[in-house]
């Protein structure tokens, strides 16, 4: 072998060895590691959409948490939504957000920023309150449907044979039920077991897992012929480690990417119980149960339309967009914008 | 016949200070810099060159076929138009006409969906050169001259009814069914197996002769360069380092890279020099402790309830300080053994005891317990390493499955790893991504060693590796073994690697055993036809000694009976 070890000594200041270049910057390459994690966190901070709407979300929910207070602790908003009191104005809304020199009435919160409803309930605290139960829904069921749909998938794809046939099959069956039908039925078996919001958004995060697993799934299936899954395999791994500490944490762009995607249909779907009838019942609130209220008021009170319809499009949308700058940041090869600068450049 | 231009002498292809920058998200990368080569009809001009030396780059500059992040100056003509800044159309219309490419994969070459006559007659249709039934006999005749037997009948199959180099036979045809000027071959022969290999390079060699076509022919392997090219040109990081005949790059290289680079390719022993060396058979007979022994060996796969044979009736043992290399090509079952001694996939039948225990017949816990004294090294670097596990917990992963030691102590051994594969202990918090595919696949060294294995399993541990690279790496085996005394599995396809490495070499095909005993007289004075042919199959560096080797592998086929392309 002494031709091999003739190219251990570089003959001057120039490196004709591939391996040798390699290893000397690797050597000299002082600039900090960035991990994988780090890498796609800063491709997503560089998302302008996905930052606003993170933006967005964060009023959002803090606005809904801290106006009318949580669990006990009291908001800063002094009414609620139960009590009753005069319709002043026909409950228009006292919120402006036009400044006087542009014609409108100045920037001003007012009285009842949001109107009052017919029996002069404050709209804001009940808008506000249902806001806090979608987002509570959504956190609920995203975080639910994840984990079974991950796990499932996860031991379908790697065990495959028998076991990944019954699961997929039950899969299958979760599919073929309409998901409308399914969680109206289980919603109202929830309802009866207290009026607590969790059991239905429990309810609902078990009937929403089954697109997940599926492309949990395929990707553990490709994943698991990888080498380095053989190598854990021919060193002793158990399944479980090999599962959870090498396969999901490598489908963590599918799972989040899908969470929030998952999160914005949660947020629909408890809308659409609600306004069915079948989710949350009065009088609690939610912004599907006042959209459903309210929506002969259309014509003549638009604003109790209005209110619960934009937060829901503004929470659902936000999320899709957070949804979208994930992907964009797992997968970079989907994003074109560098190209785009690079022309931009060369018309300069 | 077209003639190639009015002016035998004027180039088909040629480059004229061709820079090619990469706008990525680290930066502006240069990938190829101020190149200029010109390639004549009826020339075979190699372009050769190790990862990251911008050789495919240059290619598909001139396919046109660059991705939109790529920011090109210079010229990359074919014929009388430069495809540098042409519009789409037009440098649609030069593909295939002008300009066909071969690629290195067959099989993700052709469309799996469409039969071979469909997409033959494509590229014919779409070129205004002949419709319907004219086109399917065009197509047939095209298949005739690249050598698949009954063309007529077999037009009509699909990709996968063809084995690996009759699929880039056809990918071969339809790269000469519209008589381009000139054929772009980006690695035509590395997915292939020796033997198929050195079919292919005939028929690109006849091929070219008949035609007058110019062949840019991209490669790493120095061997195929002897064999086919008239010119060579080598690419280090983007520049041309060195041009001329391949006689004198080859036996006089000048530049200080080419010579390192030729220097790196393992060859053949001359059978002296072998014999010479016979000695060199680890441990004298007498004291072999064996560490991996192999008896009428039967693996099967479960293929959906019907079951395939892949290791049928294979014996052999590897004792501690030895090297046992499986060659064979692809199919052969030589790695499908290394999966069964890593217990990837059960035994079928016969016994694989490792240090005397018998892998079959243990539970499954004390089997886990011999597995431990077991190391493995795989193929490929890209995919060997958890990519979301930094450095040092992919080389401390055994010692964490194995509950060995604090993390203090799992810390130290890593670092010591990192100290015996010369790599810095900087790299215990890098990330597989941020390393080269030879680093990376020196970690996998590393984390092979961790718990100190009885033997280690290298199944073809540098077959994705750059020639220079996998030198080092080979060596740093041969060294690391002679301080830990490992024994050692050592699958590859590469003959030359294993007469370097191995004291006993087993050869098989088809599932079988064809001949095994010491490396020196395996492959230096082989008794079976089958491994004669794979020996001759194989390309050396040297353009008059190749010259002399294809001679007497035809001559070989001829013996032995069989048909020559």
């Amino acid at each position: 072998m002494s031709t091999m070890n003739d190219q251990k000594t570089p003959s001057s200041g120039d490196v004709y060895s591939l391996a040798e270049a390699e290893d000397a910057r690797l050597i000299k390459e002082d600039a900090e590691s960035l991990s994988q994690g780090q890498l796609i966190r800063r491709r997503f901070l560089h998302h302008k959409a996905a930052m606003v709407s993170v933006g967005v979300l964060v009023f959002i929910t803090v606005m809904a948490f801290s106006s009318i207070g949580f669990a006990g602790l009291p908001g800063w908003w002094g009414k609620t939504y139960l009590d009753a009191g005069t319709v002043i104005d026909g409950g228009r809304p006292t919120l402006s957000l036009i400044p006087t020199w542009l014609g409108g009435d100045g920037i001003r919160w007012g009285e009842y920023p949001f109107g009052q409803e017919n029996t002069g309930k404050d709209y804001f605290a009940l808008v506000m309150r249902g806001t806090q139960k979608s987002i509570l829904i959504a956190v609920i069921v995203g975080a639910v449907a994840t984990c079974i749909g991950a796990i499932i998938g996860a031991v379908a794809g790697y065990f495959r044979g028998w076991v990944d046939s019954i699961l997929m099959r039950v899969t299958d069956l979760f599919i073929v039920i309409p998901l409308l039908v399914l969680a109206a039925v289980l919603g109202q078996i929830a309802g009866n077991l207290g009026s607590s919001i969790v059991y239905l958004a429990l309810v609902l995060g078990l009937v929403t897992w089954t697109g997940l697993a599926r492309l949990v799934r395929g990707e553990i299936l490709s994943l698991r012929e990888r080498e380095f899954v053989s190598a854990a395999q021919s060193m002793g791994s158990s399944s479980g480690r090999i599962i959870f500490k090498h396969l999901l944490p490598n489908t963590i762009g599918v799972i989040v990417v899908n969470a929030t995607f998952a999160i914005a249909g949660a947020i629909l779907l408890e809308t659409s119980l609600s306004y069915l009838g079948f989710g949350v019942v009065a009088p609690e609130s939610s912004l599907g149960l006042l959209i459903s209220e309210y929506q002969n008021s259309f014509t003549n009170r638009p604003w109790l339309f209005w209110w619960p319809g934009v937060i829901i499009v503004a929470i659902a949308l936000s999320v899709n967009f957070i949804g979208d700058g994930l992907r964009d940041a797992f997968d970079p090869r989907q994003t074109q914008k560098r190209s785009k600068k690079r022309k931009a450049k060369a018309n300069a | 016949m077209k003639t190639p231009s009015e002016n035998p002498a004027a180039p088909v292809l040629s480059f004229a200070d061709l820079s090619v920058t990469f706008d990525t998200e680290f930066g502006d990368v240069d990938a190829v810099k101020k190149l200029s080569l010109d390639v004549k009809p009826g020339e075979v001009v190699a372009l050769v060159g190790e990862s990251g030396s911008g050789k495919s780059v240059t290619s598909t500059a001139a396919m046109g076929l660059l991705p939109h992040n790529a920011h090109i100056t210079g010229a990359a003509s074919v014929g009388e138009s430069n495809v540098v800044g042409l519009p789409e159309e037009q440098v649609r219309r030069l593909r295939a006409t002008n300009v066909a490419m071969v690629f290195q994969e067959p099989m993700t070459a052709l469309n799996p969906v469409l039969s071979v006559e469909r997409q033959m007659t494509e590229a014919l249709e779409l070129h205004d050169l002949a419709y319907g039934q004219d086109a399917v006999d065009r197509a047939v005749e095209l298949l005739e001259q690249v050598g698949i037997p009954d063309p007529k009948r077999r037009i009509k199959q699909y990709p996968h009814q063809f084995s690996g180099g009759q699929r880039q036979r056809i990918v071969i045809a339809m790269a000469i069914s519209c008589n381009p000027d000139i054929i772009i071959a980006d690695e035509p022969t590395t997915a292939l197996d020796v033997t198929v290999q050195a079919e292919i390079l005939d028929l690109l060699r006849r091929l070219k002769d008949d035609l007058g076509t110019g062949i840019l022919l991209i490669t790493h392997n120095m061997g195929v360069v002897a064999d086919m090219a008239d010119r060579v040109a080598v690419m280090f990081r983007g520049d041309l380092v060195e041009t001329g005949t391949v006689e004198d790059v080859l036996t006089k290289p000048q530049h200080p890279y080419t010579q390192k680079l030729l220097e790196a390719v393992p060859r053949l022993r001359h059978a002296d020099e072998a014999l010479a060396s016979a000695g060199r058979s680890g441990a004298a007979e007498a004291d072999r402790r064996l560490v991996l022994e192999a008896k009428n060996l039967v693996l099967e796969y479960d293929m959906r309830g019907h079951k395939f044979r892949a290791v049928e009736d294979v014996s052999f043992d590897v004792a501690s300080n030895e090297i046992l290399g499986i060659v064979g090509e692809s199919g052969s079952g030589k790695s499908t053994i290394a999966k069964a001694v890593l217990g990837l996939l059960p035994v079928a039948s016969g016994t694989l005891s490792v240090q005397g225990e018998d892998l079959v017949t243990l539970p499954p816990k004390k089997a886990k317990a011999v597995r431990r004294r077991i190391g493995v090294v795989f193929q490929d670097p890209a995919a060997s390493l958890n990519p979301r596990f930094p450095i040092g917990d992919c080389i401390t992963e055994p010692m964490v499955i194995h509950r060995v030691g604090t993390r203090k102590e799992r810390l130290d051994r890593a670092a010591e790893l990192l100290d015996a594969v010369r790599l810095p202990r900087t790299v215990l918090n890098r990330y597989p991504h941020e390393l080269s595919g030879g680093q990376r696949q020196r970690i996998s060294i590393a984390r092979a060693l961790t718990l100190k294995p009885e033997l280690l399993i290298a199944d073809e541990p540098t077959s994705a590796l750059d020639v220079s690279v996998q030198a080092s790496v080979l060596e740093m085996i041969a060294e690391l073994q002679a301080e830990y005394e490992f024994a050692c599995l050592f699958v590859s396809h590469d003959l030359a690697v294993v007469d370097l490495l191995a004291h006993h070499v087993v050869v098989m095909k088809d599932g079988r055993t064809v001949e095994q005993g010491p490396t020196s007289t395996v492959l230096h004075a082989p008794q079976e036809d089958y491994t004669k042919r794979l020996l001759a199959a194989a390309p050396v560096p040297h353009p008059g000694e190749q010259r002399d080797r294809r001679e007497a592998r035809r001559k070989l086929l001829r013996e032995q009976g069989l048909r020559i392309d």
